[in-house]
């Protein structure tokens, strides 16, 4: 699936993903490849976006998710 | 006719001014590029906002948000005065202080006559402006002009929204240049704050979300996000439209110390003629009376 982690400033992170863990207001969850469209609020702590080889971790304060047919956009 | 000595400093000095007008235009069109370039990046950001407040519109009138929609009477008023910090662009700052001076004699005069407008402005110009004419102003915002982050202009809007919940204003308003392109600027005043019931159809697309944890939480977050980016861009479009208007109003006065200088050069040349002329015929004038 194709992850876009997006910030008023910049785009931090923009490729291909496998798993990604983000702190949900109701506890932390992870999306993988096909998931269900999806809109929710996150909270603050760590965005962990894992690739076939390696892992790239962020720490939000607040976002947004939208997951849509294999593309998951975050707005933080 | 004035003396060659006179006019040869007045084309010096002319000429040292064409070169600042000059570096001050390339290096506001190198300006012009890095701000231009932080409206594109977060447009990407922006557009997604917008997409995902589509999909939720039918939700917007749940009476928990009916804090940022009810138009309430406007007796109390936030104009945020969007300006730049320096001077030398032109009508920019002027033009913003007259639409701010025409909200307040007109729309806002009985809020203005009962003490209740409170100006912010940004950008220390307009707020100097403005305090000549004698308006009130609140400074506490002035310094975010420079180096606006996403972070700092969104706590700023952040403590605005709060205030306006908790009632202290009826109205946010912000006046700001609009950037368009290098050249032009467009001067709005466009209202926050209550949210006018939306005209954009974003467009709603129909699939079924999940929504976590539901849709009143999720625009409980999403619509003060979306107000702070507007905001944000607000101040990015003033900062690029700056950029664009100083360089203009540079390349006209490059332009114009051009004219004047072709013109000074052709009265010292007149004046330089005009004293060989001279000395000539008095030389002359000289030999003739030695002859006689």
């Amino acid at each position: 699936m194709f992850v876009e982690l997006l910030t008023p400033d910049n785009t931090l992170f923009s490729g291909e993903a496998e798993v990604i863990t983000l702190p949900g207001v109701n506890g932390s969850f992870q999306l993988m490849e096909n998931h269900a469209p999806l809109i929710a609020n996150l909270k603050s702590g760590s965005i962990e976006i894992k690739d076939k080889n390696e892992t790239q971790t962020f720490e939000i304060k607040s976002g947004l998710v939208e997951v849509l047919k294999n593309k998951v956009v975050v707005l933080v | 006719m004035a003396n060659q000595k006179e006019i040869r400093a007045r084309i010096s000095s002319t000429i040292s001014t064409q070169q600042i007008t000059k570096a001050m235009k390339l290096v506001s069109a190198t300006k012009l590029r890095k701000a231009s370039e932080a409206i594109v990046r977060m447009r990407p950001y922006a557009e997604k906002l917008q997409g995902i407040m589509g999909n939720l519109k039918d939700s917007t009138e749940d009476y928990r948000l009916a804090g940022y929609f009810e138009a309430r009477e406007a007796k109390k008023v936030l104009l945020l005065v969007i300006t730049s910090d320096r001077g030398l662009c032109g009508a920019f700052n002027a033009n913003v202080v007259k639409r701010v001076k025409a909200l307040l004699d007109g729309e806002y005069r009985d809020a203005l006559n009962a003490g209740n407008v409170t100006l912010m402005c940004i950008g220390k110009k307009g707020g100097e402006a403005l305090k000549r004419f004698g308006y009130e102003i609140n400074l506490d915002l002035v310094s975010l002009t420079q180096n606006a982050s996403a972070q700092t202009a969104f706590g700023a809007m952040q403590g605005v929204i709060d205030q306006y919940l908790s009632g202290e204003y009826d109205r946010v308003e912000v006046v700001y240049n609009k950037f368009k392109n290098a050249a032009t600027q467009i001067l709005v005043n466009d209202q926050l704050l209550p949210i006018a019931a939306s005209a954009s159809e974003a467009s709603q697309t129909n699939n079924d979300y999940l929504f976590e944890p539901d849709k009143v939480a999720i625009l409980e977050d999403l619509i003060p996000r979306s107000l702070n980016t507007l905001f944000y861009r607000a101040l990015l479009d003033s900062l690029a439209s700056e950029h664009g208007a100083r360089m203009v109003a540079m390349d006209k006065a490059t332009e114009n110390a051009g004219e004047l200088l072709r013109a000074l050069r052709l009265a010292y040349n007149q004046a330089r003629q005009a004293a060989i002329t001279r000395e000539i015929s008095e030389i002359v004038g000289g030999v003739a009376a030695l002859e006689a």
